[in-house]
């Protein structure tokens, strides 16, 4: 995909949100030229500070899902054992829409950002163990065999093929499960907190009625789930180079 | 060098492969395993790799019994053995770098390895050359030919100074020139690094080209030592002489009786 087509993409859908403003003339849906003005005018201010808390949560979240699920998918990828027995669990919580849990979360964690991390995080660590696990037991036994005999213990089998043959795995679990991440935070942030732009854009749209702000912060979360993405994309294209100039192994 | 001590082994839940098996190489020589699909061939070689257990019996190489991979065997297989995420020359340096991750611990390194950087990079680029894959360094396994990556996983095992290589079905995968081009170059490379070499193959051109002795074995349970001697040197012109006729002649009969 070329930068320009996502430009010219980018600005189609501005002309056809301004047209609908211009026809529907109504406050719940302002100009996107007086919605960037507004957002360009509060990032400095209170958006830019509820966008980092935000931000800081999925990046805590999404730190710590790769910490946890990855060792966990390596395990299971390399113990069929282990796989037998953990794998109908997996099964079972993996499509748990785990946004209905954010009440319970909130009720066992209280305030704060812990249990909004913790929610993000679960999200995260199903998708990331799966394909983590996956991805370890397509290593090739030819590969391990080799390895081995090249001197490689459980430690360096580790370092030097079960690490990096996980890289693809996590980058792509963590690229498609952005979008929910960033839905779910915004759901976890409409309760016990001030912070966030979840709580920003609530708050602006249902009690100060400031609709110009309150689709500035809608901005600021498309902005942030965007620049995920584009910044997982990018580690991806730089990390697996390998991955696209091979279409064999 | 290398010994085989009535060796038995056996599958979990399967008849045995080997049964009181004993076989013994010297070091410097080139051997071929040979024999059908199914017949134990590359169990024998995961065995004397320290990779597979027998059940009974020793390995020893060195007058080191063999329990676990050993630091100076090398181990080179049909394909798939090189990763695919790094390049030609960071799959050539991969046994060099797993000993700087373990440092000389005399269990998955040799205790003597000292090797600083520089000289493990004059190592990597002399095999480079001597296999030459040197121009396709940089590039990766996806991206090159078959017969390119079994020169990288040659070079790969060679870097590493081993004094026992084993080989399973290393050219198969190949076409026929590619083949008997690399044949002639690895047992070159082998000799002149006095490398001792068990290959194993199931084609008997190959095993007439390349074993200087060769061991046949049968449907399982092996139990006999069957070898052969076919003292030559595997230069190109071998392949057109009627010794090398005769030994292929030999081993096709030998084969037929079994």
């Amino acid at each position: 995909m070329k930068r320009r087509d996502v430009l010219l993409a980018t600005l189609v859908l501005f002309v056809l949100w301004y047209g609908l403003a211009a026809i529907i003339q109504r406050p719940i849906l302002p100009t996107p030229v007086r919605v960037l003005a507004t957002f360009l005018r509060d990032l400095p201010r209170d958006l830019g500070r509820h966008a980092l808390v935000s931000l800081y949560r999925v990046a805590a979240s999404i730190i710590l899902a790769i910490a946890l699920a990855t060792p966990a998918g390596l395990v299971l990828g390399q113990s069929a054992r282990l796989n037998r027995i953990f794998a109908p669990f997996i099964y079972l919580l993996f499509p748990v829409p785990k946004v209905v849990l954010v009440p319970i979360v909130l009720l066992f964690l209280g305030v704060g950002d812990f249990p909004k991390i913790v929610i993000i995080t679960m999200i995260l660590f199903f998708q990331i163990l799966v394909l983590v696990r996956d991805a370890a037991t397509a290593i090739r036994p030819e590969l391990l065999l080799s390895v081995r005999s090249l001197g490689a213990g459980r430690r360096a089998l580790f370092r030097f093929v079960y690490l990096p043959a996980s890289v693809p795995a996590i980058l792509t679990a963590v690229r498609q499960s952005i979008g929910t991440a960033v839905a779910v935070l915004y759901i976890a942030e409409l309760f016990a907190t001030r912070y966030g732009l979840g709580y920003y854009i609530y708050y602006q749209g249902s009690t100060l009625f400031d609709y110009p702000k309150m689709y500035a912060g809608i901005v600021a979360m498309s902005l942030l789930g965007l620049g995920l993405y584009f910044g997982v994309d990018t580690v991806e294209r730089r990390v697996c180079r390998w991955a696209r100039v091979d279409g064999r192994q | 060098m290398f010994e085989l001590r009535d060796v038995t082994f056996a599958y979990p839940g399967q008849a045995p492969v080997f049964e009181r098996f004993s076989w013994r190489g010297e070091r410097g020589e080139v051997w071929a395993v040979l024999g059908p699909s199914g017949c134990g061939k590359s169990t024998l070689l995961m065995l004397l790799a320290g990779l597979l257990h027998p059940q009974a019996g020793a390995i020893v190489i060195d007058d080191e019994r063999i329990d676990r991979p050993r630091p100076r065997t090398g181990l080179i297989l049909q394909e798939y053995g090189l990763l695919p995420w790094a390049t030609v020359q960071e799959n050539v340096r991969l046994g060099l770098r797993i000993r700087r991750f373990y440092g000389p611990d005399g269990r998955h390194v040799p205790r003597d390895e000292r090797l600083d950087s520089a000289e493990a990079q004059a190592r990597i680029d002399h095999w480079l050359a001597r296999l030459g894959i040197a121009d396709i360094a940089a590039k990766y396994p996806g991206q090159i030919s078959g017969g390119q990556r079994q020169r990288a996983a040659i070079a790969r095992t060679l870097v590493l100074d081993p004094d026992l290589v084993l080989m399973d079905e290393p050219f198969s995968a190949l076409d026929a020139p590619t083949r008997e081009g690399l044949q002639a170059l690895t047992l070159a490379l082998c000799e002149e690094a006095g490398v001792t070499v068990v290959l194993v193959t199931h084609n008997i051109e190959e095993a007439a080209f390349v074993g200087q002795k060769v061991l046949l074995l049968e449907k399982p349970p092996n139990q006999k030592t069957n070898t052969l001697e076919n003292t030559h040197t595997a230069h190109v012109e071998y392949r057109l002489s009627t010794a090398y006729q005769k030994a292929c002649s030999t081993l096709r009969i030998q084969i037929d009786e079994r």
